[in-house]
């Protein structure tokens, strides 16, 4: 308790010097913070973008396509084209009820026309449960296809937003006749631009969906380009990926050990290597912001080693007058912490007010911002900094106290 | 008197009437050995000294004869290679940084050629210093630099920074300071050095003043109108006391 009044008073005393030079530390220790944060509020910004761009596929799904079987089973020789059709998502539904399941079958470069405007695009025919998997949101006004379109196979579409505008530029398509292979269809929705990463047979935006059953009655096919898988909770993809060979390995005929029968995209696995990049690029981000700071910690003890030299009598004269040589350490230690304490402060001010400032730069429309997203602080963030702050504002004082405690007053004192 | 230590049992004063005088300083064959690696340099070869409560002691001697590294033992600013030194009842031969730092605290003020006031701080400042050290509480600290102060004449400059004061002024802020503690001996080095001789003679005079009131001084010097004024003087050749003497100077 008296160590800590000496070393108070003695702190009150010597921070009445040097205003300017304290200033200038403060100011480097603030630079030092508003890097660090505003490196880690960008990677977090980014990270979250990544992982709200990967999203718009939809998530907690994986996407099964037809394959070829590697591997003999029942008598059935290898190299067999395993294929599966709409009937058997009714088995894969009734099988495993936890999962959601939808087909897909895709028509590629279809003609598209309204009034004297045609392009070419794909056409797809899903189950009315793909819209919600796969995250196609109707813009307002329009609607995704119903349960009703798909039993009536009636003639509906719901357009991707881009190639909505290809063809009907700035009319608004809900409600009007579009032409797919000179087939009238009534535009029933449009879907909300998203910014989508991940991808299979080109961007949801330029496609156009139909329901499953019209599709069939259209083009003839029932045979699915790909499944889409669906699991409640992240950690059952994998069982239910297997239960799917299982219960399709029985039917179609393959073994359900077989890798190559039913070619997989677990986008619940590739999210993982996901966040391990994201994380990577926190780390470097961070390592560099620290090492930013570190140099204005450097700078710190810089001044304080200028400090205690200049001060060297001074701490003569005072260990003359009998103080301990922790009473002439604790208070440049003190100083090392509030420079940097305050540095720290101004510096996530700083920081706090740049990343506010840049949330309200509309982000609708610029790609660059689209892609890396917005910079974000984060409690983590806030406590990584303060710690390597702390450990900073520590050690520039520690090392300069050091130094004045094994000053020898008697060789100070002496004479001038 | 004031109650100046807080936790720490007041150092062991003898009565007034005790007879003969107590030693306050008592040096016992003391060597000092400065070993810079290649050479080893004797300082001082054997000193003995005993110095008793209430005198004026003058210490004089050419440059490098060692009467520095005696002041810094003296002061505890240092420790002997061998001997016994014995600070008013205390033997501080072998003691850590921070004893020592206790004991300079409260057996010893220094007074130094060249003042060493801390410049940024008031002169009032300046001699609660080794209060603040000592634990005093901020009441006391506070009456008690004022006494001193107005002991020394500088009632009026109290909140003066020493860079305000004149050299003489700065002498006399470093002599309350010197004072604060009630040491067992005042030590002073050369402090009429940086003097002119009007300010020189008002400091002679103040130190005569505390002798009459009754304070131990040590007083290192090679101004002999000073070392005339001390009651005995003391004289340090090539790391030995080759002289001893009383004068016929009293205190009164």
């Amino acid at each position: 308790m008296r160590d800590l009044k000496v070393v108070f008073h003695l702190f009150e005393q010597s921070s009445r010097l040097a205003k300017k030079r304290a200033f200038l530390t403060i100011a480097a220790i603030a630079w030092g913070t508003v890097a660090i944060l505003l490196l880690l509020a960008f990677g977090e910004g980014l990270k979250r973008q990544l992982d709200s761009n990967r999203k718009a596929m939809g998530e907690n799904i994986a996407v099964v396509w037809s394959g070829e079987s590697s591997k003999p089973y029942k008598g059935l020789p290898v190299g067999r084209d395993i294929k599966f059709r709409i009937e058997d998502i009714e088995l894969l539904r009734a099988r495993i009820p936890e999962a959601n399941f939808a087909g897909e079958i895709i028509q590629w470069r279809t003609s598209l026309a309204y009034g004297t405007k045609a392009v070419n695009s794909r056409v797809k025919g899903v189950h009315v449960e793909w819209g919600d998997m796969r995250k196609h949101f109707p813009v307002e006004g329009g609607r995704w296809l119903s349960a009703l379109d798909e039993k009536e196979k009636r003639r509906v579409v719901f357009m991707g937003d881009e190639t909505a505008k290809d063809v009907f530029g700035t009319t608004d398509p809900v409600g009007k006749l579009l032409l797919i292979n000179n087939a009238p269809f009534t535009v029933v929705g449009v879907m909300q631009r998203k910014v989508q990463m991940g991808a299979y047979s080109g961007p949801d935006k330029n496609a156009v969906v139909i329901p499953i059953s019209t599709f069939k009655a259209m083009f003839g096919r029932d045979q699915l380009s790909n499944i889409v898988v669906q699991s409640p909770k992240p950690g059952q993809m994998k069982g239910i990926l297997r239960q799917m060979n299982e219960v399709l390995g029985g039917k179609l005929g393959f073994d359900p050990e077989d890798d190559r029968a039913l070619p997989t995209w677990d986008t619940v696995k590739s999210a993982k290597t996901n966040m391990n990049f994201s994380m990577g690029i926190q780390i470097f981000l961070g390592i560099i912001g620290a090492l930013t700071l570190l140099i204005g910690g450097v700078g710190v003890a810089n001044i304080m080693y200028a400090v205690v030299k200049e001060r060297t009598k001074e701490i003569g004269v005072k260990m003359a007058l009998g103080a301990k040589a922790r009473w002439i350490t604790l208070p440049f230690v003190l100083e090392g912490l509030v420079y940097t304490f305050l540095g720290g402060a101004a510096g996530t001010l700083i920081a706090v007010l740049l990343v506010t400032g840049m949330g309200f730069i509309p982000s609708q429309g610029n790609r660059v911002m689209e892609f890396l997203g917005k910079p974000t602080l984060s409690p983590l963030i806030g406590l990584a900094t303060a710690g390597i702050l702390g450990v900073i504002g520590l050690l520039a004082g520690w090392f300069p106290a050091r130094r004045a405690a094994s000053i020898d007053p008697a060789s100070t004192l002496r004479y001038e | 008197m004031l109650a100046l230590a807080e936790n720490q049992p007041a150092p062991a004063k003898l009565g007034p009437q005790a007879v003969p005088a107590p030693s306050i300083i008592r040096m016992e064959e003391v060597r000092k050995v400065y070993d810079t690696g290649k050479v080893k340099l004797e300082a001082l070869k054997g000193v003995n000294l005993d110095v008793t409560k209430g005198e004026f002691l003058a210490i004089v001697g050419p440059s490098g004869s060692g009467k520095s590294t005696l002041m810094n033992l003296i002061g505890c600013l240092d420790t002997a290679t061998s001997g016994r030194y014995v600070l008013g009842g205390d033997d501080v031969s072998r003691v850590t940084r921070d004893q020592l730092a206790e004991i300079r605290n409260r057996r010893v003020g220094f007074v130094f050629q060249s003042f060493n006031l801390l410049p940024h701080i008031s002169a009032a400042e300046n001699v609660e210093m080794p209060l603040v050290f000592g634990g005093v509480p901020v009441k006391k600290r506070r009456d008690r630099s004022r006494e001193l102060l107005e002991r020394v004449g500088l009632g009026d400059r109290m909140d003066h920074k020493p860079t305000e004061l004149s050299g003489g002024q700065m002498q006399r802020v470093a002599i309350a300071r010197a004072l604060a503690m009630e040491p067992d001996v005042v030590l002073a080095d050369e402090p009429t050095g940086n003097l002119d001789t009007s300010a020189g003679g008002d400091i002679m005079a103040l130190f005569q003043e505390l002798w009459r009131g009754g304070s131990t001084l040590v007083v290192i010097t090679h101004d002999p109108s000073l070392a005339k004024r001390a009651g005995r003087v003391v004289e340090v050749r090539d790391g030995r006391i080759v002289s001893d003497e009383r004068t016929e100077n009293r205190p009164g």
